[in-house]
Formats: structure tokens, C-alpha cells, sequence
């Protein structure tokens, strides 16, 4: 599949991060706008879109990026995941798409993502801990996929399965969660342009700690909906569980979209500390995507709905 | 010990108390502190250190005790200002970075977690000590007043002991070890305390050491 033979070049050709922020300096500066752009296909439209957030979001540096991780499967520390997720095997990786949907079975992922031009895509990260990053993602819209699959007139949800296997993710011999770890999607937000399917993070394979071969980007939500190494997609017609609330029902929700009006029973969620940053800075509601997808929550109760 | 020797130990504890501090300067100038998380860094290097070099200078009176080495007693108060120092930038760190020298927030966090008042209160208990460390002071005072005063330490080593043990919510093997220690230093001293009353009781008075506890 192109993006896996395109990766394929010598390391010599393979851009230095510093040469990376550079060539994308216009983006890192508009940070999660960019993305927008690229979804909307509006011209200009990240430079408005980054003067209205009105904040500065420069990119996370890519060790920051694949050195501090929360992927429990890995160990519970930040730089357990790193440490220990070699032991992961991407390939080959298989996908089973399940439910309410007319083209079930088992895919291997290269025939899943091949049909797609890979895009980057600048997102704010916001993690339900109170801190933030600047990620470029290289990955696909899951409504593409969606569309390909043809869920029938049931499928009202969508849940997502990480891997279960205890010899590749060490992590899952104690039962910090109830292993596999699962997330869910309404429909229509599985369905939105920003919400999206990654296999890459600044212009490379994602590494192992941050999800590979394929994993979930949610930018309006708490990071730990994003979830990682994906092995089954199932359409459902009613609402998934999803890990964290499975756990502690009434720290996490369903929704989880990142809120600054709505703390955590444990903390405040009006602020964030940036990765690599002293002070903190406002939380926007909706990680600041609120013009793009606040339409989805209109008239629903947001504290009832965490 | 020689006057000589007695220099050279301490230039050599001085520097030793220093290793924190060069350290956290290395890894700002390195880039490693600024990566992720620059303020839990700083908090946890200058936390450890002061908590370090409290338990150290709790160490000069057992350790003189037991080995009759007596000058020991006599790094005390550079080692105790020391960790002083490491736990002004701690708190400082917490004030300016956390809290952005917000009264209400900091209110806030204190009534919220009990831990974060356990700091607050080694810190507090410190600050006279620091400010009465003076030959003057301890004249002015007079030397069993100063002693008694400087009683305090053991309610702040105490309180940060406690402060590190319950805000550390996973892995509490760090903490339990500062415990450990903290409850042998003050253990020794008890037991020597019980010893001397035994002694006192035995001894015609006039003869009895003066105590440095």
C-alpha cells in the first residue's frame, strides 16, 4: 500500500525535525486550524481559524511525543510505553470490522488503508490529566472508511477494540483496567471530517508507543478516547462501554469532550499545562474545535453527558 | 580532627549539598528538564533534595553519639540551611508555577489536599530555624531556648515524610524508604534519651552531659 512502501526510504531522506518545523512553520503556527483546512478544504481557512483561537500552539517536539505516553497496556508510568513497547508486532495486523454494518470480516490493515491519500493534520492534544500537546498526525478521516463499510440504518455507535495479548503488551498481565481496552463513538461523530484514523505522526510509521499500526484521533476529546492499536471496529445500535468508565463510572464518561466548564471530580479542567511548558494556559471548550463540531452536542446537558 | 581536616569536610559536604542543585541546572541547560515536564521536575529534584538534607542533618547527633566523632555536629547548620534552601525553591516552584501566586488557589489546593498542607507546614516550621541559625540568635536566645525551638525540625521532617508519602498515589516505595529513615533517626534519639534518664538517675547531678538532642 503507498504509504507504507513511501515510508520506505533511506533515513538519509527522512526530514530532521528541526528542517520539519521549518518547512512547517505556517502550519505549527496555526496549530489545530490546520486541520481544519485541510477537512474543509477552505482556503486561508487555518489562519482565520488560528487568529480566532487566538492562542499559540507550536508543534510538541517528537521525542516529547513518543516518550511520554499513557498506553496502560505498556505500564502505567509516562516512559513505560517507550520503554517497553517494542515487544508490540505491527505487521502483520489484522482488522475485524463487525455489527451493524453490510461489508463484516476480517481485513488486513494495509488493505484498509490503502485506499486513502494519507494527510497530515496539526491537532491539539488534550489529555483528561490536565495536559496538553501540538501533534502532527498523518492518518485518514473515519468517515471514509465509514462509507466503505456500509453500516446499515442500526448502526448508531461505533466501539473500538485495542489488542488483547498479554506476550506483546506486557501491561495487560495486571488489571490496572479490564483488558482489551474498548472506546465508542456516536455515529455522527465517528462520522465528523476531524475526527480521524492515524498510522503516522510527523511524516512517519506511528511508533509502537503511541498506537501502532493504527489508532483513533478525537481532537475535541479527552486523549484517552483516542485509543490505540486497533484490532476490531463493530457498529452497534446502542452505546458502547468504554474502558475508563467501565473503571470509575463517575470520574469518566462516554463522551469525554474536553471541557473547561466541567471538572473532573478530582481536579479542575479549566486549565492545562502544555508539555514542556512552565505555566499553564486556559482550556478551550472543546479543545477549542468548538465552531466545528459544537453543532453535535446542541441542546445535551454537558455535565450530565462527561 | 585536625582544623585542616575539619575544612576539607566541610568544603566537601558543602559541595555535596550543591550536587542537586548542578544537577538541575545540567539537565535545564541539556534541554531534558524542558521536554515534558519542566515544573514536576523541578518539584520533585528540589522536594527530594531538601528532604534529603534534612534527614542528613538529623543524622549529626545520632552519628556523633554513636562514633564519638563530635565535630560532626558542627556541619549541622550548613547541611539544615541547605535543605532549607532546596525547599524554598520547591515551594516556590508550587506558588509561582502551580498556583501563579494566587491566594485563592492556593487556599483552594490546601483545604483540598491534605498533603499539600503537610509541605506547606515543614516549610513553615522551618523558617525560623533558618532565621535563628546564627551564632547571635543562639545567643540571644540563650542555648536551651534555641534547642528547644530547634525541636521543630523533627515536626517538619516529620510533616514532609508524611507530605511525600501521600501525595505519591502509585508507587510509594520512594517515599516508605524517607520514612524508614526518619522513624530509625528519631528512634535513636529516643532510645538514647531513655539511656541518659536511666544514667541521670543513677549519677549524682552536676555530672550529667549536656544534651544535644
Amino acid at each position: 500500500m503507498s504509504f507504507r512502501r513511501s515510508i520506505k526510504i533511506p533515513t538519509s531522506e527522512i526530514t530532521e525535525e528541526k528542517l520539519y518545523w521549518t518547512r512547517r512553520d505556517f502550519l505549527s503556527a496555526t496549530g489545530g486550524a490546520a486541520g481544519l483546512a485541510l477537512a474543509g478544504g477552505i482556503p486561508g481557512g487555518d489562519l482565520v481559524a488560528s487568529l480566532a483561537a487566538g492562542q499559540d500552539d507550536k508543534l510538541t517536539p517528537y521525542e516529547a511525543v513518543t516518550t511520554y505516553n499513557n498506553f496502560y497496556e505498556f505500564g502505567t508510568g509516562k516512559d513505560d510505553p517507550a520503554k517497553n513497547a517494542h515487544t508490540l508486532k505491527p505487521k502483520p495486523w489484522t482488522v475485524e470490522i463487525a455489527g451493524e454494518v453490510g461489508k463484516p470480516g476480517s481485513y488486513d490493515l494495509d488493505d484498509i488503508v490503502k485506499p486513502y491519500k494519507l494527510e497530515e493534520r496539526v491537532y491539539r492534544m488534550r489529555c483528561v490529566e490536565g495536559w496538553s500537546m501540538v501533534i502532527p498526525w498523518l492518518g485518514f478521516p473515519l468517515k471514509d472508511l465509514i462509507a466503505r463499510l456500509e453500516p446499515t440504518s442500526k448502526a448508531k455507535f461505533v466501539e473500538f477494540t485495542t489488542l488483547l495479548d498479554p506476550t506483546q503488551m506486557p501491561g495487560q498481565r495486571r488489571r490496572v483496567l479490564e483488558w482489551p481496552y474498548v472506546e465508542g463513538l456516536r455515529i455522527d461523530e465517528a462520522m465528523h471530517p476531524l475526527t480521524l484514523l492515524v498510522t503516522g505522526l510527523y511524516g512517519k510509521e506511528l511508533p509502537n508507543q503511541n498506537g501502532a499500526p493504527i489508532r483513533l484521533v478525537v481532537p475535541w476529546k479527552y486523549g484517552f478516547k483516542g485509543i490505540k492499536s486497533i484490532v476490531r471496529i463493530r457498529f452497534t445500535e446502542t452505546m458502547p462501554r468504554n474502558s475508563w468508565n467501565v473503571a470509575i463510572p463517575h470520574e469518566y464518561g462516554f463522551y469525554a469532550n474536553v471541557n473547561p466548564e466541567v471538572d473532573h471530580p478530582r481536579w479542575s479542567q479549566a486549565k492545562e499545562r502544555r508539555i514542556g511548558e512552565f505555566f499553564k494556559r486556559k482550556t478551550l471548550m472543546l479543545n477549542g474545535y468548538a465552531d466545528e463540531v459544537g453543532h453535535l452536542y446542541a441542546g445535551m446537558d454537558l455535565r450530565a453527558n462527561y | 580532627m585536625t582544623r585542616r581536616t575539619q575544612r576539607v569536610v566541610k568544603v566537601l559536604a558543602f559541595l555535596g549539598a550543591l550536587i542537586p542543585l548542578v544537577l538541575l541546572i545540567q539537565a535545564f541547560v541539556s534541554g531534558e528538564l524542558l521536554l515534558t515536564e519542566p515544573v514536576k521536575n523541578i518539584q520533585h529534584r528540589t522536594g527530594i533534595a531538601a528532604l534529603i538534607l534534612l534527614l542528613v542533618t538529623l543524622t549529626a547527633t545520632p552519628l556523633r553519639r554513636l562514633t564519638g566523632w563530635n565535630d560532626a555536629i558542627k556541619f549541622r547548620r550548613m547541611l539544615g540551611l541547605f535543605a532549607f534552601f532546596y525547599a524554598s525553591l520547591h515551594v516556590f516552584s508550587y506558588f509561582v508555577f502551580d498556583q501563579e501566586l494566587s491566594p485563592t488557589a492556593i487556599a483552594a489546593d490546601v483545604v483540598e489536599h491534605p498533603w499539600v498542607l503537610l509541605g506547606l507546614t515543614a516549610f513553615v516550621l522551618l523558617i525560623p530555624l533558618a532565621v535563628t541559625s546564627t551564632t547571635g540568635w543562639i545567643r540571644r536566645l540563650g542555648g536551651q531556648r534555641w534547642q528547644r525551638l530547634h525541636q521543630l525540625i523533627y515536626v517538619s521532617a516529620a510533616a514532609a515524610v508524611l507530605h511525600f508519602l501521600w501525595l505519591v498515589k502509585l508507587d510509594k516505595r520512594e517515599p516508605v524508604i524517607y520514612a524508614i529513615v526518619l522513624i530509625a533517626l528519631l528512634s535513636a534519639r529516643l532510645a538514647y534519651l531513655r539511656r541518659e534518664r536511666r544514667h541521670r538517675a543513677k549519677r549524682p547531678p552536676g555530672r550529667v552531659a549536656a544534651r544535644t538532642a
